[in-house]
């Protein structure tokens, strides 16, 4: 790189207000040709409104942004592509039964006599760009039908194919694999050398930040609160400036010997809601005083194998045994009595009542026992309250207070309710689905130390997460899971995580060791 | 009864047949629109009904039955203005915007007809209507030639509008933005087009269709007149087809035929069953191709089912996300 930097974006004072909420707060920054710049910051810290206002989704409500030099004056996508900006959305920005060419030539298309879209001149173009850039795709295939890390390629070329020079990722690696990820991580560098071009990501994994990035700047509360070069700054650094106070996330303490088999599932087969095959075959068990991690890329049925589980979802054929009990048929209510407690994926779906207020929601679902009804069918609300307050303050909930809908609360406080509730039960068995999507680091740390609490006292637990560090983090041992089958078990410590990666994606196979009890 | 089933297979069955498809597939081919753009348009009843006023209305003040093909069309760009202005631009209930369109239909061309034309109607009046067109050498072939010729010139307008509207949803670009405007309106937002327009102009589109559709109905189908109430829920039928035919024009066509010949043949069997059961045919096998769909997409389903089961088949993959 020259030593004076040639800068291609600079932003002066971005405000963004959205009413009640200031999501940029006077940001002041400069992006310089061929670097990746990392974008860090919590769920809500502003990173995406401000790379929004860049693509021209929305504009500024005070402060300016120049792109070369040139001031932005019109705030629309069109004009952000026209300046050569292109952006590659968290949640792709494709439509599902068109081609892959035909989502990448969308709004410059090949025409056919000046007024027929012409689809082999579009796949032979996308041919071309996929030569260029090294980004392989099928040109005819539908985007419903390929996987997500293709749909992120499309994604890319659609945006080089407009012209795009300086490119924006929000959270890229989300849903992608270790090995995805360093393929992305390959293009990015490849793009970057050869094409010259700029890179901004956005992100909130760390490790990715000090793999790929040349700057990073650090936002909190809409405010950039750091900028540095990655080179001259620490992961935990980074962590602690995002949070706004020291993050340990040491290694959690573990005590105890597996006992009892709790949770016992054999040969179980489950349908998806389109009524496809979602769960093949799955035998797993979980014991008291171990946590038991399914690692799998998102929809390869293990949500749809917990959901059955707990008995969201009905068995095609199989078993599951909660204690030694059949469970199969029950309803979810009836399995919770057997003794199995459930963090669901979806809060705001199935966790919470996002209409109700704390205190309700803290006690859903024992709204019939004999300590909160009273003789005539009502609630003893002087007792809810007590009770409530108690779990309130032990699970360090913030944000609404006792009688505020759960609604209003930030993800990280809604999801400690949820887990507050269900940790409460008391019971033997533990279900937990993605406990710290969308939440902080705070709040996260808050969870996975309730959670291994939970495991020390010998509750048996199975978790399922997107989050591959969670995963390793908490369990004891781990499953993989790839379109409906189990791939792989391991203990904690027998794999890394660019290892376990291939078998999540079901090019390499292990068949279960025989687990001992001991 | 061979006499009868002679009677009821009769070309004579199948002219009636086009007929009474013409206007539910023109109405269909708007709704196709209105449905890829992601409206759910309940309203073409509505707006056929005030395409037929509209016609006779046109055609009574112009002389002549093309300019009041004319006047339903434009008029129809208005209606479709006019939902789409609810609907897109002040973002109302779709559903209720259609609702209020047919009821405000019914009463705003009862009150035209009668303040127009008095409470009578429009018999009496002289108003040009459409004239069947003879093709020459094809209406000689027996049978068939009986069919396709002798028909009114919006028949074959229609089979053309088939053609050009399935060109235009499939095979050019602005087809595809509608469509993506229904089906994921971000993506298109991102690329600089807005979906909003593309909105706009498919609730033109089916507002000038139904137009067309209407003057159809009063000028040709009923050798213009007009009657309250007239487009007997033509509109329905129109959705039924859509739904029925995946928005696909050239499909939507086809089912309008179905609705035409069971209409056909009820008008046939009149002379033997009560008059009133007969006419419930045609909308008894709407009833049945809606389950039809129904039950045809559990079986797709269940056919998918059995096609991940033997293999270990992509669709599994990033499907959660």
């Amino acid at each position: 790189m020259p030593n004076t930097p040639e800068t291609v974006i600079q932003l002066s004072h971005i405000t963004k207000e959205f009413p009640g909420v200031l999501a940029n707060d006077d940001v002041s920054l400069e992006i310089h040709r061929g670097e990746v710049f990392a974008l860090v910051g919590e769920n809500g810290a502003g990173k995406s409104t401000l790379m929004n206002i860049i693509y021209g989704i929305y504009p500024p409500t005070d402060g300016e942004v120049f792109v070369r030099g040139k001031k932005m004056e019109e705030y629309s996508p069109k004009n952000a592509i026209a300046n050569g900006i292109g952006m590659v959305h968290q949640h792709f920005m494709l439509v599902p039964s068109f081609t892959v060419a035909q989502n990448i030539v969308m709004s410059r298309e090949p025409r056919r006599a000046g007024i027929f879209f012409d689809n082999r001149r579009a796949e032979e173009i996308t041919r071309e760009l996929v030569k260029e850039y090294g980004l392989a795709v099928d040109p005819s295939a539908r985007v419903e039908d390929i996987s997500v890390g293709v749909q992120q390629r499309v994604e890319i070329l659609k945006a080089l194919y407009r012209g795009a020079d300086i490119l924006i990722l929000d959270e890229p690696t989300a849903v992608l694999t270790p090995q995805e990820t360093d393929e992305l991580f390959a293009v990015i560098r490849r793009i970057i050398s050869e094409k010259h071009m700029t890179v901004i990501l956005i992100t909130h994994k760390l490790g990715e930040v000090m793999a790929i990035s040349d700057r990073v700047g650090i936002m909190r509360h809409g405010r950039l609160v750091s900028l540095a070069e990655t080179k001259n700054i620490t992961e935990r650094e980074i962590a602690s400036e995002m949070v706004g106070r020291p993050v340990l996330f040491d290694e959690l303490e573990r005590t105890g010997t597996p006992g009892d088999v709790m949770i016992s599932v054999e040969d179980l087969h489950v349908r998806d809601n389109r009524g496809l095959t979602a769960v093949n075959g799955v035998s797993l068990e979980a014991r008291s005083g171990e946590v038991v991690g399914i690692a799998a890329i998102e929809g390869n049925g293990q949500s749809e194998l917990l959901e059955a589980i707990t008995g969201m979802r009905e068995c095609v054929s199989g078993s599951v045994r909660i204690h030694g009990t059949e469970a199969v048929g029950m309803t979810p209510g009836q399995i919770r009595a057997l003794g199995l407690a459930h963090v669901p994926d979806d809060r705001l779906a199935t966790g919470v009542d996002a209409v109700a207020d704390v205190a309700d929601n803290l006690i859903t679902g024992r709204q019939h026992s004999k300590e909160f009804k009273g003789f005539a069918g009502h609630l003893r609300r002087s007792t809810i309250e007590r009770w409530a307050s108690e779990v309130y303050q032990r699970f360090d909930i913030r944000g609404a207070g006792l009688h505020g809908a759960v609604g209003s609360m930030s993800g990280g406080n809604m999801q400690k309710v949820v887990v507050a509730r269900e940790f409460s039960y008391d019971t033997p068995a533990l279900v937990i689905s993605n406990p710290s999507r969308g939440i902080d680091i705070g709040a996260t740390e808050f969870i996975h130390e309730a959670i291994m609490e939970k495991r020390n006292n010998g509750c048996a637990i199975l978790l399922s997460s997107a989050d591959l560090d969670e995963i390793f983090r908490l369990s004891d041992r781990i499953i993989t899971m790839y379109e409906g089958e189990i791939t792989g078990h391991f203990k904690a410590g027998e794999i890394t995580k660019e290892e376990i990666g291939y078998y999540m994606t079901g090019s390499r196979r292990k068949e279960a060791d025989k687990v001992d009890a001991s | 009864m061979i006499e009868i089933l002679a009677q009821v297979f009769s070309a004579g069955t199948f002219t009636q047949m086009l007929r009474s498809a013409t206007p539910v597939a023109l109405a269909a081919m708007g709704g196709s629109m209105t449905e890829h753009a992601g409206i759910m348009n309940i309203g073409m009843d509505g707006m056929i009904l005030m395409g037929a006023l509209i016609g006779v209305l046109g055609s009574y003040m112009f002389g002549s039955a093309a300019a009041g093909v004319m006047a339903a069309v434009l008029f129809g760009i208005l209606v479709g203005l006019f939902f789409a202005l609810f609907v897109v631009k002040l973002r109302s209930d779709e559903f209720i915007i259609g609702c209020a369109l047919n009821v405000f239909a019914n009463g705003f061309t009862a009150y035209v007809s009668r303040s127009v034309f008095g409470f009578s109607g429009t018999s009496g009046y002289e108003i040009d209507y459409m004239q069947p067109i003879d093709i020459p050498v094809i209406g000689d072939i027996p049978f068939i030639g009986e069919i396709l010729s002798g028909n009114t010139a919006l028949v074959y307008i229609t089979w053309i509008l088939v053609l050009v509207m399935w060109a235009f949803v499939y095979r050019t670009p602005r087809g595809f933005y509608i469509r993506a405007a229904g089906e994921k309106p971000e993506t298109l937002r991102t690329a600089g087009i807005s979906p909003e327009r593309m909105k706009w102009l498919a609730s033109i589109l089916c507002g000038m269709l139904c137009g067309l559709s209407g003057a159809y109905l009063s000028l040709g189908y009923l050798n213009g007149t007009f009657v309250e109430g007239m487009s007997a829920s033509r509109g329905f039928i129109a959705f039924a087809c859509v739904i029925f035919a995946a928005a696909n024009p050239a499909k939507a066509y086809l089912a309008a035929l179905m609705f035409g010949f069971f209409d056909a043949i009820g008008l046939r069997l009149q002379n033997y069953i009560s008059s009133d059961l007969t006419s419930a045919i045609p909308y008894a096998i709407t009833i049945i191709m809606m389950v039809y769909v129904v039950v045809s997409k559990e079986r797709r389903r269940r056919s998918g089912r059995a096609a991940a089961k033997t293999s270990a088949a992509p669709p599994a993959e990033g499907a959660g996300t």
